[in-house]
């Protein structure tokens, strides 16, 4: 049993090390292809939204904390919160609604 | 005598940047530890599995398996599908870094590709240099590794209730990333709402229930920021 957590972990790391590794080590000019540089542009926003919500909401047992904290710190960082005060913000507010929710 | 790069203001600047990361991690990888602790594996290999995976869906994916006695191939395959985002963002960090940047370089930043060193990266005007990422890495990686193992070993000591809030720590970063963009351009702003809005319903229709949340991710991530390509190329950077 040991061997074999020990083979997975190690069969894990490579996967892992090649899917980040080969495009970072594949692309070493700008590319000038307007549509990928556009679509790469785009990229990160709209994936960290699609992780963000509704993840958000089972994060902490409680929809409605989720919830919450959501529309919190959207607001916060909206009126200029950094990333640390928005990230902050959004543990206390989910930790007094949970508190309040007797959770 | 050569200042060496960890003492570079990038380094200590990424180190800043970093900390939120790395608290927000050692909640989320004490939670992963805990599933581990069920699957039989002691702290040790726990704490090798998230230095080297630093992945919350891959290795929660590889746990998984491991509870199931999968086969490699099949684990191996498990871990691509649910970091097959990183791919992803690692093209789109390939243009975030100078051409120049060496092989060594570019082999130690994608090692540690995650959301939120990402998310980190990509917020940064310009090109992002290596030190700046190592400094980010040098808080996160440990917060990950250290919360894992503890997670193991101290099971459910913490209160709940702290652990839970400790669990949003991730999505307000990704919050602090993405909004300020969308507050200049109207663009990013709607393929925001958009991506919201299409991820919730997707977890709504029934068939589509037993995709998994990283399948989920990618397909939605290509369909919408293809979209927004066609829509609205994006003009050249002119504050880079």
């Amino acid at each position: 049993m040991n061997n074999y957590i020990w083979t997975t972990i190690f069969v894990m790391a490579i996967v892992s090390l090649l899917i980040r590794v080969i495009p970072l080590t594949l692309f070493r000019r700008q590319i000038k292809n307007q549509f990928i540089r556009s679509f790469l542009y785009y990229v990160p926003y709209i994936t960290l939204a699609i992780m963000t919500f509704p993840a958000i909401l089972h994060a902490t047992g409680s929809p409605i904390a989720g919830f919450v904290a959501f529309v919190g710190g959207i607001l916060i960082t909206w009126f200029g919160g950094s990333l640390i005060q928005t990230s902050v913000s959004c543990c206390i507010i989910a930790y007094l609604m949970l508190l309040l929710l007797h959770l | 005598m050569k200042r060496s790069w960890f003492q570079s203001k990038a380094f200590q600047e990424g180190a800043r940047d970093g900390l939120p990361i790395g608290i927000g991690y050692f909640a989320v990888s004490f939670a992963l530890g805990i599933a581990m602790r069920n699957v039989g594996m002691n702290w040790f290999q726990g704490m090798v599995m998230s230095l080297l995976n630093n992945a919350s869906a891959g290795e929660y994916a590889g746990i998984a398996m491991i509870g199931a006695h999968a086969l490699y191939i099949e684990t191996a395959f498990m871990v691509m599908i649910a970091n097959a985002r990183y791919f992803l963002m690692s093209c789109a960090l390939s243009q975030k870094i100078s051409p120049k940047t060496s092989l060594f370089h570019r082999i130690l930043i994608g090692f540690d590709i995650t959301d939120e060193l990402f998310g980190l990266a990509i917020a940064k005007k310009g090109y992002v240099e290596p030190s700046y990422y190592y400094g980010a890495m040098s808080v996160s990686i440990p917060g990950w590794a250290i919360g894992t193992a503890l997670g193991i070993v101290l099971g459910n000591i913490l209160p709940t209730r702290i652990v839970q809030a400790l669990s949003v720590a991730l999505f307000g970063m990704f919050l602090a990333v993405i909004i300020p963009q969308a507050k200049k351009d109207s663009v990013v702003f709607i393929f925001i709402l958009l991506s919201f809005l299409l991820s919730y319903l997707c977890t709504l229709l029934p068939m589509l229930a037993g995709i998994s949340e990283g399948t989920k991710t990618i397909v939605l991530t290509v369909l919408l920021a293809s979209l927004a390509a066609v829509i609205r190329p994006h003009k050249e950077e002119t504050n880079e």
